[in-house]
């Protein structure tokens, strides 16, 4: 409890604290925007996510150590992940789509063991990081530190957000995706090619992870085992911000990163991720209490 | 399912007693069998039964392996023989009181959230074990080898069929009572079952219960025979045991007793053979295989051989005129 105290003690350190939090939620909120786009056009949790956004951190991660600049090479994660869940969509999610909820589960889940021992054999099972040698902002005398690749990807993955949004707005493709979410039957009689719109969700979830993970080779670090608590706080952030809103999920990302950071202060960092698992499983255990006085539960 | 030819009841029994002995150089691989059969018998009371689709029951596992471990190390009652057969029941009941605390709250949820729900409570309880310095941290715990000279995992050969015997048994004894019934109900429409005065509830939090006692006393086996515990890759090892025994359950066929038995065989065999001759891309070719099955052969080989011969199942087929 000394820590707890010491936050109080000095508002500089825990703004600090918050701060990274926030900056480094906003990429946690970038999978779970990905994750609610599958499961809302397609019906699939697709427990992959943190793995895409592991690969994606890899590819900037061989990359730079080729010399090129690791902010460079956001767009090339985020193709090679294109083409990574294009490839994914055309072997094995195509025999899922419309199928027992507990079967995409599985098999998602399988393809995230493949990816997960494949990083493990392919780059050893040590974390890495990258540095994009932006240096370190200080205020307050430096008593508060801000690393500035964080303030980057923040940047960056709000960006990434809205286009996103953007895009399933106004493009064509985002439409008919749209279209394909609310009734892929109707869809399917108006002409759209359902099945290529499919390819194009899942393929376009896996680039935006692709880019999250290259944001996070850089802020954070890249572990091959790494990516379970990425894919359950997609899933957390979704069930808080609501799925699918990018507001909400750029809200509950920042919210979520925040509450992390101060909670490993407090309790010690090697406590963080069983808080992140523990709060999604009280959220979900919470909600469904608020439901079930009305004889509901969650859907 | 009417019967069950009695000779395979006799080869398993005889596989069960005499294997041991006569292959002690694959006494471990034997227990591990048999603790397999284990894992995919107590999964399949709730994912195959019930139709709760459970990825977290590694939780109940890992809590039989530090019961065991830590009822040796601070008790020790009675010396080694009369500590082990207690701490390995009290292994079961404390993950049988896990289950029914967190069946609470989390047999409220249903479908996909029941199952991330319980993927998540799988990995914190290995973080948490990994940061809790009673049961060694994340530096792992060393278990109390077993007292004999030469080759301890005969022994544990055959406490592991003993566990997997009377598990089989419990089960089949309670499949074809009301709670079988009860089970069923839930899995086909929950809601209806409520309606008709069925305390789903408490159903469910038994039948979780039931799951976990043995995952509990699998774990306590599974610690000991290592004689080394680690929190992420052997107690919470949610990505290899935790995922198997679901693996082996659909392999085998899902809701059917011999359904899991058959899966846990194919599936161990399989995997010491990938061991053998693929090495370190194992886990990947598991990874596959699990996506093959899941895709290809949901219902699994006694699914697929029901469809197939439904006579020999005791399904009578009535042809209807079209």
């Amino acid at each position: 409890m000394d820590n707890l105290n010491l936050l109080f003690q000095a508002p500089i350190l825990s703004l600090g604290l918050m701060l990274d939090g926030v900056l480094i939620g906003a990429i946690f909120a970038l999978a779970a925007f990905g994750l609610a786009l599958v499961w809302g056009v397609m019906g699939i949790i697709n427990v992959t996510q943190g793995e895409y956004v592991m690969l994606g951190g890899y590819v900037t991660y061989v990359l730079s150590k080729y010399g090129m600049h690791p902010l460079a090479t956001i767009p090339i994660a985020a193709f090679v992940l294109w083409i990574v869940g294009w490839v994914l969509y055309r072997t094995v999610v195509n025999r899922i789509v419309g199928r027992d909820m507990f079967i995409s589960l599985l098999a998602t889940f399988g393809i995230s063991q493949v990816l997960a021992q494949g990083m493990n054999l392919a780059f050893g099972a040590a974390p890495v990081t990258v540095d994009a040698g932006l240096g370190t902002i200080f205020f307050f005398d430096g008593e508060l530190t801000i690393s500035g690749i964080r303030v980057v990807a923040f940047a960056l993955s709000i960006v990434i957000a809205l286009s996103l949004w953007m895009f399933l707005r106004r493009s064509r493709l985002g439409q008919s995706i749209r279209a394909t979410a609310q009734n892929p039957r109707a869809a399917r009689i108006l002409g759209i090619n359902v099945d290529k719109v499919y390819a194009h969700t899942f393929a376009l979830n896996a680039a935006i992870c692709g880019a999250a993970g290259a944001l996070v080779a850089m802020a954070i670090i890249v572990g091959p085992t790494l990516g379970l608590i990425y894919t359950l706080r997609a899933f957390l952030i979704g069930i808080l911000g609501g799925l699918g809103s990018v507001i909400g999920s750029l809200l509950a990302g920042t919210g979520l990163g925040a509450a992390e950071n101060l909670f490993g202060f407090l309790a010690g960092s090697e406590l963080q991720q069983a808080f992140t698992f523990l709060l999604l499983v009280a959220i979900l255990v919470l909600r469904n209490w608020r439901l079930q006085r009305q004889r509901k539960y969650l859907r | 399912m009417s019967s069950t030819p009695r000779w395979l009841y006799v080869v398993l029994l005889a596989v069960g007693v005499f294997a041991p002995v006569l292959l002690p150089q694959i006494a471990s691989q034997l227990a591990f069998l048999w603790i397999m059969v284990v894992f995919a018998l107590a999964w399949d009371i709730m994912g195959g039964r019930m139709g709760y689709n459970s990825f977290g029951n590694i939780l109940f596992f890992g809590i039989g392996c530090y019961a065991l471990a830590v009822f040796q190390r601070d008790l020790n009652w009675g010396g080694y023989w009369v500590a082990l057969p207690i701490g390995l029941v009290f292994a079961g009941i404390l993950a049988s009181l896990a289950a029914v605390f967190f069946g609470v709250g989390m047999l409220g949820l249903r479908e996909k959230y029941f199952a991330v729900g319980t993927l998540g409570l799988g990995v914190a309880a290995g973080e948490i074990a990994a940061s809790w310095d009673y049961i060694g941290a994340g530096g792992g715990l060393s278990t109390t080898l077993m007292p004999v000279a030469g080759n301890a995992n005969v022994y544990w050969a055959y406490i592991a069929f003993a566990t997997a015997v009377v598990t089989f048994f419990a089960l089949k004894r309670l499949y074809v009572g009301r709670i079988g019934l009860a089970l069923g109900a839930i899995r086909d429409d929950e809601d209806k079952a409520e309606a008709m005065g069925l305390p789903t509830t408490r159903v469910k939090t038994l039948a979780w219960a039931v799951s976990a006692f043995p995952l509990g006393v699998a774990g306590g086996i599974v610690g000991n025979m290592q004689g080394f515990i680690d929190p992420r890759d052997i107690a919470f090892a949610g990505p290899t045991y935790g995922t198997w025994m679901i693996l082996m359950a659909i392999l085998g066929g899902r809701g059917t007793l011999w359904g899991p038995v058959l899966g846990a065989f194919v599936f161990q065999i399989t995997k010491e053979l990938f061991w053998v001759y693929l090495a370190e891309w194992q886990r990947i070719a598991l990874g596959v295989l699990i996506v093959a099955i899941v895709v290809f052969f949901p219902r699994g080989i006694l699914g697929w051989a029901r469809e197939r011969w439904p006579q020999r199942f005791g399904v009578r087929v009535v042809e209807t005129p079209a």
